[in-house]
């Protein structure tokens, strides 16, 4: 892992070196460390911990490619107090980088198999790394596939991304929303009906899942209709990540840290815990 | 000659129905075919088909005054669109139109259900296809009205 976890309660200083504005409310934030660090390497689904000084820090993925190590990227949307302070962040501005934090998709097991990724909203983000790492070892895999539901055409994350890779012969990418108007010339309905229709062989796939618990929950449930075991369905869980280190307890879930064993996990642990109102 | 029959077996909707019952259905059929962008039906006309889609994409409209139309699904090739043909007052509740030029099988409503009054099996078929399909639009609809992807935990904890 990257030296910033020889400490890992303290922030290493970043600057910010590009902005992307990807939504009318979400922004890719590039950084480059301020000082002498070794190159950034992680794990594709992991995250960090980003602190805004004298605001606050929160976890967010990691949303760049790994084999990108001079700067690294994360993608979020505003939703609070440290998101808003960072969309008026401007390159030169400093940031705190703690991580990377906890596990990550598990792509190896994806050898010799399909790989379906399907993401939920802001879940592309987290998901992004792996698709990088994936095509970067093609000849690995057998069918890659990309579900990707959203809300609207204009909540579309990564439209560059995604246009680049709809143009790979060798990717099959999906894209819906949940609603649209005239414009919009795709298709129109949940994630879900993706998984139903996705050309992919159940009994040789993985599955790996992001987005919001609710659309996770359905989308496990069209993955076991079609006949994809529980051992072979991963899942980016979120939790209220603070110390990043299984330190403070704020992220258990069940018996689990959320900041270590996750934010991946095999859906065959948490199975019994996954749709528990109480956890 | 090959009839209605064939296509229909071939239909994930249709599946598993015997061939004395899709003989049957495909007497009320008819190929229809919809160049893109043409309506099929509107919102409020009479509901008197169904249409089984075999080719193509068909995208189901609701109009808001102010907003124009806004496309609530979309529905491909293996799925069918339309159940306001069983329920009275028979008339569409949506309007759907051919996003590509799209292919399809038109079953007449009437003539279906005056089959499934006299055949109580053929109607007990049918409606567990129709049940499944409901059940299913209906699952979609509550994640779409929950409006997942707004949903928003980090506010609870301040980010």
């Amino acid at each position: 892992m990257n030296t910033p976890l020889a400490e890992p309660m303290q922030p290493v200083p970043y600057r910010i070196q590009g902005f992307e504005r990807e939504t009318h409310d979400t922004f890719t934030l590039e950084l480059k460390a301020a000082g002498e660090v070794s190159p950034w390497v992680f794990a594709p689904g992991q995250f960090n911990m980003l602190c805004v000084f004298g605001t606050g820090e929160v976890p967010i993925s990691i949303s760049s490619n790994p084999a990108d190590t001079a700067s690294i990227k994360h993608t979020t949307r505003v939703v609070g107090a440290v998101t808003n302070a960072m969309n008026t962040l401007k390159p030169g501005d400093s940031i705190g980088v703690r991580g990377p934090f906890g596990s990550s998709w598990p792509l190896e097991l994806g050898r010799g198999k399909d790989v379906v990724l399907i993401a939920g909203g802001i879940g592309l983000a987290p998901l992004r790394p792996a698709l990088f790492e994936l095509l970067a070892y093609r000849e690995r895999f057998r069918r890659i596939i990309l579900l990707y539901g959203t809300r609207t055409p204009r909540d579309i994350l990564f439209k560059r991304d995604l246009k680049r890779w709809r143009s790979h012969f060798d990717l099959e990418v999906y894209i819906t929303v949940d609603r649209a108007s005239g414009a919009w010339q795709g298709m129109v309905g949940v994630v879900i009906k993706l998984i139903q229709r996705a050309p992919f062989d159940p009994s040789n796939a993985i599955a790996l899942i992001c987005g919001p618990e609710v659309m996770m929950r359905f989308s496990i449930e069209a993955l076991q209709q079609r006949g994809i075991g529980n051992e072979n369905i991963f899942v980016s869980m979120e939790r209220n990540m603070k110390c990043g280190c299984g330190f403070c307890g704020h992220c258990q879930y069940g018996p689990h840290f959320v900041c270590q064993d996750g934010p991946v996990f095999g859906y065959d642990r948490i199975a019994s815990i996954f749709s528990k109102a109480e956890v | 000659m090959q009839t209605l029959k064939t296509p229909l077996k071939e239909h994930p909707f249709f599946q598993g129905l015997d061939d004395s019952h899709l003989e049957t259905i495909a007497g009320c059929g008819r190929n229809i075919q919809f160049a893109a962008g043409e309506t099929i039906f509107r919102e409020g006309q009479e509901a008197d088909y169904f249409y089984v889609i075999r080719h193509g994409s068909v995208a189901l409209d609701i109009h808001g005054a102010q907003r124009g139309a806004i496309t609530i699904e979309t529905v491909a090739a293996g799925e069918i669109i339309g159940w306001s043909w069983l329920v009275p007052p028979y008339r569409w509740r949506f309007s759907a139109r051919a996003v590509v030029k799209t292919r399809a099988i038109a079953l007449d409503g009437r003539c279906l259900r005056g089959k499934c009054e006299q055949d109580f099996q053929l109607g007990y078929e049918l409606f567990k296809r129709f049940a499944h399909v409901f059940s299913e639009r209906l699952d979609h609809t509550i994640m779409q009205l929950l409006d997942v992807y707004c949903e928003n935990p980090a506010k609870k904890i301040g980010r």
